[in-house]
C-alpha cells in the first residue's frame, strides 16, 4: 500500500514536471521570420557541407552578415545550431525553430521577453479584441545580427500659424 | 443630433422624482429624444451631403459604446524617438485637412532631457536630419480624453461630452465654434477648422463614425476620438498602428488581462499635469 502511494506521488511529480516544461513552450502566433527569399531551408547548402566549430571571419559566403551583437562573446554558431543549420541552438543545447526564435532572444533579453508576452514590447497592429491577435517576431524589427536601430529621418513639423493660411 | 439626447437625459434626470404627467407637462413635448427613424434620417442627408462633396459613397456608423468598457493609452517615453508616424498615420485616417489650413490631433514635443515635468519648456516645430538626436527628448501629446474634462464643462452649448466608454466627443454639426474648449483644455488637445478644410478626395477615408472621423466643416472644433470607428469594433487606433518603435499601447482599463492594466501595474508611470485633477486616461510610462 505504502509503495503504491509513493509510485503514485512519484508519477504525479513527473506528469507536473512535463506539463511544467510542455507550458513554458507556449507557441505564440507570431509573424513568419523574414528570410531573404532562397535563404530556407538552409541544409540545401549545409547538409553536404563540412562543419568547422572554430571561430573565425567568414571569407566565402554570408560575407554580408557583420555581426555587431556581443561580436567579442560570441559568434555565429553560439546561436545557429552547428549539426542542423536549419535551427537555433538555445544555451541549454535545445534547438528551437525559427519560428520560435524570440525563446532565443529571452534568454539574454528576459524583461523584454516577459514584456513581449504580455503584449506591451514592440508594435501591436490588427485586432486587440475580436479578431485574431498577431504577435511580430522579435526579428521583424531587430535585425539578430545588428540590432540597434538606426535614427530615421522625421516626417515633417506642423505648420507655423502665421503661414498656415487659414490657420 | 446625440446632444439633443444628452439635453433630455440631463433634465430628465433632475425631473426622476416627478411622476410622467409632471414631467410631460414641464417639458411640453420639447426635448424629445430623436426616434431611432429619425437618426437614420440625419445618417441619410449627411451621406448624401459628403457624396456631393467627395464623389464617394461614406458609410457612417453610430455603434455606441460597449459595456464595461473604458479605454485607456499608454505612451511608453523611453522608446519614443520623434519621427511622427503617429501623427500622419491619424491625418489619413482621420480625414484632417491638409493644407489651408493644415490640423493636426497630435503634437510630438521635444524636450531637453531632464526636464520632463516642464512643458512649458518645450517646442513642437523640430526638424533635424535624424531622430532621434541625443540629449533630447519626445513626448506625443493629443487629446488625454479625461475623466473629468475641463473642456466638457466649459462648453456653452454641450456639443462637447464624455461618452459611457471614456472616449471625450464633439458633435461637429453642435459645435458653433465659440472655442472655450479650446482656451479650457490644459493639454492643447483640441484643434479648430479656421476655414474649410482641404481633403484630397483620393485620400478620403470613407468607413466613419458621426462622432469621429467624418469629414468635418469650417468654424467647428474637432480633436483625437481614439479612433472611435476603430476601437468600438476592437481594432486599434491608427496612431498605434503607425509607431514603429512599438511606443504606443491601447486597451480597456476595465479588462484586468489587458495590455494596459498591465503596464500601469508593473511600470513606472505618469500622467501629465497631475495637479490639476482633470484625471486623464493618457499614461505616460518608462518600460526601460
Amino acid at each position: 500500500m505504502r509503495k503504491l502511494s509513493i509510485l503514485i506521488v512519484f508519477a504525479a511529480l513527473i506528469g507536473f514536471g512535463i506539463s511544467a516544461s510542455a507550458a513554458q513552450r507556449d507557441e505564440f502566433p507570431a509573424t513568419p521570420p523574414p528570410f531573404t527569399p532562397g535563404i530556407y531551408p538552409c541544409s540545401n547548402c549545409h547538409a553536404g557541407l563540412p562543419v568547422d566549430p572554430k571561430r573565425r571571419e567568414l571569407k566565402d559566403e554570408h560575407v554580408g552578415i557583420k555581426l555587431h551583437h556581443a561580436e567579442q562573446e560570441r559568434w555565429c554558431l553560439d546561436c545557429h545550431s552547428a549539426d542542423n543549420r536549419d535551427k537555433l541552438k538555445l544555451a541549454d543545447g535545445e534547438t528551437v525553430n525559427f519560428t520560435e526564435s524570440y525563446r532565443l532572444c529571452g534568454q539574454c533579453h528576459g524583461n523584454i521577453y516577459r514584456d513581449w508576452k504580455a503584449g506591451i514590447h514592440g508594435k501591436r497592429v490588427g485586432y486587440f479584441k475580436g479578431g485574431k491577435r498577431i504577435y511580430f517576431l522579435c526579428v521583424s524589427c531587430h535585425n539578430p545580427h545588428d540590432p540597434k536601430f538606426k535614427p530615421i529621418k522625421p516626417l515633417p513639423p506642423p505648420i507655423r500659424p502665421e503661414f498656415n493660411n487659414g490657420r | 443630433m446625440m446632444s439633443m439626447g444628452a439635453l433630455a437625459g440631463a433634465s430628465l434626470g433632475s425631473l426622476a422624482a416627478c411622476s410622467k404627467a409632471e414631467v410631460e407637462e414641464f417639458l411640453q413635448k420639447r426635448f424629445v429624444e430623436m426616434s431611432a427613424g429619425e437618426k437614420k434620417q440625419v445618417i441619410k442627408r449627411l451621406e448624401d451631403k459628403y457624396f456631393k462633396k467627395y464623389g464617394k459613397r461614406f458609410n457612417i456608423s453610430t455603434q455606441p459604446a460597449d459595456e464595461a468598457v473604458l479605454w485607456g493609452y499608454g505612451l511608453d517615453i523611453a522608446r519614443c524617438i520623434g519621427c511622427r508616424r503617429c501623427v500622419y498615420g491619424c491625418v489619413t485616417e482621420n480625414n484632417h485637412s491638409r493644407r489651408s489650413p493644415q490640423l493636426h490631433w497630435i503634437r510630438v514635443v521635444r524636450q531637453k532631457k531632464g526636464s520632463m515635468i516642464n512643458l512649458e519648456d518645450s517646442e513642437h516645430y523640430y526638424n533635424p536630419e535624424t531622430v532621434p538626436e541625443p540629449g533630447f527628448q519626445y513626448t506625443p501629446v493629443q487629446c488625454q480624453h479625461c475623466e473629468n474634462p475641463p473642456c466638457v464643462k466649459v462648453c456653452p452649448v454641450k456639443a462637447t461630452w464624455k461618452e459611457p466608454d471614456g472616449i471625450v466627443v464633439v458633435d461637429y454639426n453642435w459645435c458653433i465654434g465659440c472655442r472655450y474648449c479650446i482656451a479650457a483644455c490644459p493639454y492643447k488637445g483640441r484643434v479648430f477648422n479656421w476655414a474649410e478644410p482641404n481633403i484630397p478626395a483620393a485620400e478620403v477615408n470613407t468607413e466613419v463614425h458621426y462622432l469621429g472621423n467624418r469629414p468635418r466643416m469650417k468654424n467647428v472644433v474637432e480633436k483625437c476620438t481614439f479612433c472611435i470607428q476603430r476601437v468600438r469594433n476592437g481594432r486599434y487606433p491608427a496612431c498605434v498602428e503607425a509607431c514603429p518603435t512599438g511606443t504606443r499601447k491601447f486597451g480597456n482599463l476595465l479588462d484586468p488581462g489587458s495590455e494596459i492594466r498591465y503596464l500601469i501595474e508593473n511600470k513606472r508611470t505618469l500622467r501629465l499635469k497631475e495637479d490639476l485633477n482633470t484625471e486623464p486616461k493618457f499614461y505616460y510610462f518608462f518600460s526601460a
